[in-house]
């Protein structure tokens, strides 16, 4: 059993799914240079409106209530994908049939989806989950499903032996409708040809081309003649050309005027990521990367291209995620907080959002485990600590191959399991050890005059904290230390653990002569 | 008589307790009348009816034995002899004078989180974490979410460097200010094991300056959930809403650090402080909290 899922008037159906606003709206699609451009799609309510195909655009124009819209290919692209996820959310073979269909094969869906009329009836409510008012139709072969899909409006369900008698009804054009997809002028040369000659002999719907005699059909119109007939009478019998290409998650959406603020541009963003995560969902994926393109109108910062290779006039952002999630209003809000700490620099013209998709991740919680954050609440609440203090200033530690002080780096932290698990088995041995006397870091480090007595500090004085003033009453040192001597940032110092007594108490530091500069720095306090 | 604990409403969030024996209590809680007959009474009697009902509430406060919180080590023996450890869903303070040890025991409590298998988060006012003292400690650096304040953020980008050279007590209110939208944002997430807040490196003055609702809300964010949330200070700020808190001190007199070595500098090595504890205060205690100290030495690291 097969099912076909068609898309009519796939060009407006494109337009409306990334902007469901224009719904209730007389809408044409034009297509074509300027000033040459002509309507090539219209809905119900611009055809009332007496707009029509092949007319100008300029006469569209003079109805002021329809609404205008260039053919995007792109858009009809992510449309395209849309409606093979949602096919593939209910079989895997799926035969991309042409750009406005899809057609799947059904064996063995029964068991998880019910009789044909449920599946046909799921296939169409998921089909409008994605944007797509679609005709869906059952039968026992691809072609008849086809047909039917193009032919009838809403479900369809042929039952086997009964194609003939069910398509019957359809107009002969159907036959000839190639779907979205253009048609070379051969082709349409022959396809005119063939119906002229259908028109003459008053061949005008299935039942008629199916009673014909085989023979003189195949004397008069050949091979085509005869497959034609075939399919009329739903007897056509091919297997499915499955597709394999990999899955590419994209959404678009062009305005009409640049956009300058970012508040319409998360509006439009919250509805680019309910599309992607709504066929994610279909395929049982989760994403770990998120794309964002924007086309902007003007570019005047050329450092504002924030990855390799992307146009002069783009400005391109990438979130990437420690985890597979699906959540969109997360992804929009850690779009809102990269933005805001990113800003584009120019009215966007065109957004264009890519998803990476990923296996969900399989991890299960245990009754003894520790508690660990959610990872989707402390992604959110690091985009909102890093907009507050710095990306640089958020994650965690990572110390480096070096003696140098401060040889560390900050990374993305990322509760991991695996790596804690490790971990605790190698620290339980040093639970019951002595606390390690800690160092409080100043950064940068204070200057500091000091008075030699002996070649060791007597005296220290800082301006910058007035506590770390006085007489030095035990001292330590010196630890010389260098590194680095074959780089620019060379380091070569002198280290000197101290006690200074103050007003009330006595204190410890650690003094710092650096040899190259010749100055004095307190580094920090053992506390 | 027979008492419960009875947790009155999740808003309030305190205990109270009813006696089981009081006719007004049992009253209140298995209501032998309609409720029609409540509407028919005159206001005074249900307000008399009341006030007796409220008579026999106590305050959780009053409780004999209160509900304890869990107690998790805070990784200094010593400490956990004195303390009993460091209680979740609580704010504990510990505060002490510059080398009194502060940022020793932060460290050992976050290595004692870290060996629990416990994410732990430290908001740093001064950005003064030393990594090395970190990894000496013990800590496991994956599960240690470091927030350094005082970054180049937006906000402060917008001032010049004119004025915030002129004003150092402005960078030490901005850090403030970036520490506690940063703990509001962490107590909100959840799931830490341990949050500490460092504000050893602010001003007396500007740390003074928290209110006590923010402190209040702290307590209330990080009540009833597994989280030890610490603050270490110069001086006590939090008030009333700390369960715990604990005065640190360094034992080093001048005479005694003078006279200690005579070896020639080169000679001495710093092996290590000696740290005074002393709970000032703990809700844990139904009793005031008497004057409890103890002294324990820290090792440094190279002391081997």
């Amino acid at each position: 059993m097969f099912a076909s899922i068609f898309v009519p008037n796939f060009s407006v159906a494109a337009v409306l799914r990334a902007e469901p606003e224009l719904l209730d709206r007389a809408l044409g699609i034009f297509e074509g240079k300027p000033p040459l451009e002509k309507i090539v799609a219209v809905n119900e309510g611009a055809k009332r409106m007496g707009i029509e195909i092949a007319m100008t655009k300029a006469q569209a124009e003079l109805c002021s209530e329809v609404v205008l819209r260039a053919r995007s290919p792109r858009q009809e692209s992510t449309a395209h994908a849309a409606l093979l996820d949602c096919a593939q959310s209910f079989s895997p073979w799926v035969e991309d049939a042409a750009g406005d269909t899809a057609i799947l094969d059904l064996a063995g869906m029964e068991s998880l989806f019910g009789a044909p009329r449920e599946m046909a009836e799921a296939i169409s409510n998921r089909a409008a989950d994605l944007g797509l008012e679609t005709n869906v139709a059952v039968a026992s072969n691809p072609d008849a499903a086809m047909l039917a899909a193009r032919g009838f409006s809403d479900v369809t369900i042929i039952p086997s032996g009964k194609e003939t008698e069910q398509l019957g009804s359809l107009p002969i054009a159907v036959l000839f409708a190639k779907g979205h997809e253009e048609e070379k002028d051969e082709a349409q040369k022959r396809t005119g040809e063939i119906l002229a000659t259908f028109e003459r002999w008053g061949v005008r719907d299935f039942h008629a081309l199916a009673a014909l005699p085989p023979v003189a059909l195949s004397e008069r119109l050949g091979q085509e003649g005869l497959r034609l007939q075939r399919l009329a009478r739903g007897a056509a019998s091919r297997t499915l050309v499955p597709r394999e290409e990999p899955p590419i998650f994209e959404e678009t959406i062009e305005v009409e005027f640049p956009i300058v603020l970012l508040e319409p541009l998360a509006f439009l963003l919250n509805r680019l990521l309910d599309l992607i995560c709504a066929r994610l969902t279909t395929r049982a994926f989760y994403t770990q990367e998120l794309r964002l393109t924007l086309d902007l109108e003007s570019f005047s910062l050329s450092n504002r291209q924030s990855e390799i290779g992307c146009r002069p006039n783009q400005f391109q952002r990438t979130l990437r995620l420690p985890l597979p999630m699906l959540d969109p209003k997360l992804f929009l809000e850690l779009l809102q907080l990269d933005l805001n700490a990113h800003p584009p620099g120019a009215p966007i013209k065109k957004i264009h959002l890519i998803a990476e998709p990923a296996r969900p991740r399989s991890a299960q919680g245990g009754l003894f485990l520790p508690p660990s954050p959610e990872p989707e609440k402390l992604e959110l609440t690091l985009a909102r600590i890093a907009g507050l203090v710095g990306e640089s200033h958020v994650g965690s530690m990572e110390l480096l191959d070096t003696h140098r002080t401060d040889g560390f780096r900050m990374r993305r932290f990322i509760p991991n399991a695996a790596r804690l698990s490790q971990k605790q088995q190698h620290s339980d041995a040093e639970e019951n050890e002595c606390a390690v006397a800690a160092l409080r870091i100043f950064r940068p480090a204070l200057r500091a005059k000091v008075t030699l007595e002996n070649g060791g500090p007597a005296y220290v004085a800082c301006t910058k904290k007035k506590e770390v003033h006085g007489a030095v009453v035990w001292k330590a040192g010196p630890w010389r230390s260098s590194g680095d001597w074959w780089e620019r940032e060379a380091w070569s110092r002198d280290e000197w653990d101290i006690a200074l007594q103050n007003k009330t108490d006595v204190a410890l530091y650690r003094l710092v002569h650096d040899l190259l500069s010749g100055g004095w720095f307190i580094e920090g306090t053992y506390d | 008589m027979s008492t419960a604990v009875i947790s009155t409403s999740a808003a309030q969030g305190r205990f109270f307790i009813f006696d089981d024996e009081s006719d007004a209590g049992s009253h209140a809680f298995h209501d032998p009348e309609p409720a029609s007959s409540y509407i028919r009474r005159p206001q005074s009697a249900i307000e008399n009816q009341q006030s007796k009902i409220l008579s026999t509430v106590t305050p959780a406060s009053r409780l004999s034995v209160r509900p304890a919180p869990e107690m998790v080590s805070s990784g200094i023996a010593a400490i956990d002899t004195l303390t009993g450890g460091l209680p979740r869903g609580c704010l504990s303070e510990i505060f002490g004078p510059a080398s009194s040890g502060g940022m020793t025991l932060l460290l050992a409590a976050l290595a004692a989180a870290t060996r629990r298998g416990e994410f732990c988060a430290i908001v740093d006012a001064g950005d003064a974490l030393d990594p090395q003292s970190v990894v000496a400690a013990g800590v496991n650096l994956h599960q240690l979410l470091w927030v350094r304040c005082g970054g180049h953020s937006p906000q402060k980008n917008k001032i010049t460097d004119h004025e915030i050279i002129k004003s150092e007590s402005f960078l030490a209110e901005h850090n403030l200010e970036q520490l506690l939208r940063a703990a509001d944002l962490l107590l909100e997430s959840k799931g830490f094991g341990l949050i500490a807040l460092d504000l050893c490196d602010l001003p007396p003055q500007t740390a003074r300056r928290i209110p006590l609702a923010t402190w209040f809300r702290f307590r209330r964010a990080v009540e009833h959930t597994p989280t030890v949330l610490l603050a270490i200070e110069r001086q006590a700020i939090a008030g009333s809403c700390s369960s715990l808190r604990i005065k640190l001190g360094g034992n080093r007199e001048k005479e005694q650090l003078a006279n200690c070595e005579t070896k020639p500098t080169h000679a001495r090595l710093l092996t290590g402080l000696e740290i005074s504890a002393e709970v000032v205060r703990s809700r844990m205690e139904r009793k005031p909290v008497r004057t409890a100290e103890i002294t324990f030495t820290s090792k440094t690291a190279w002391a081997g």
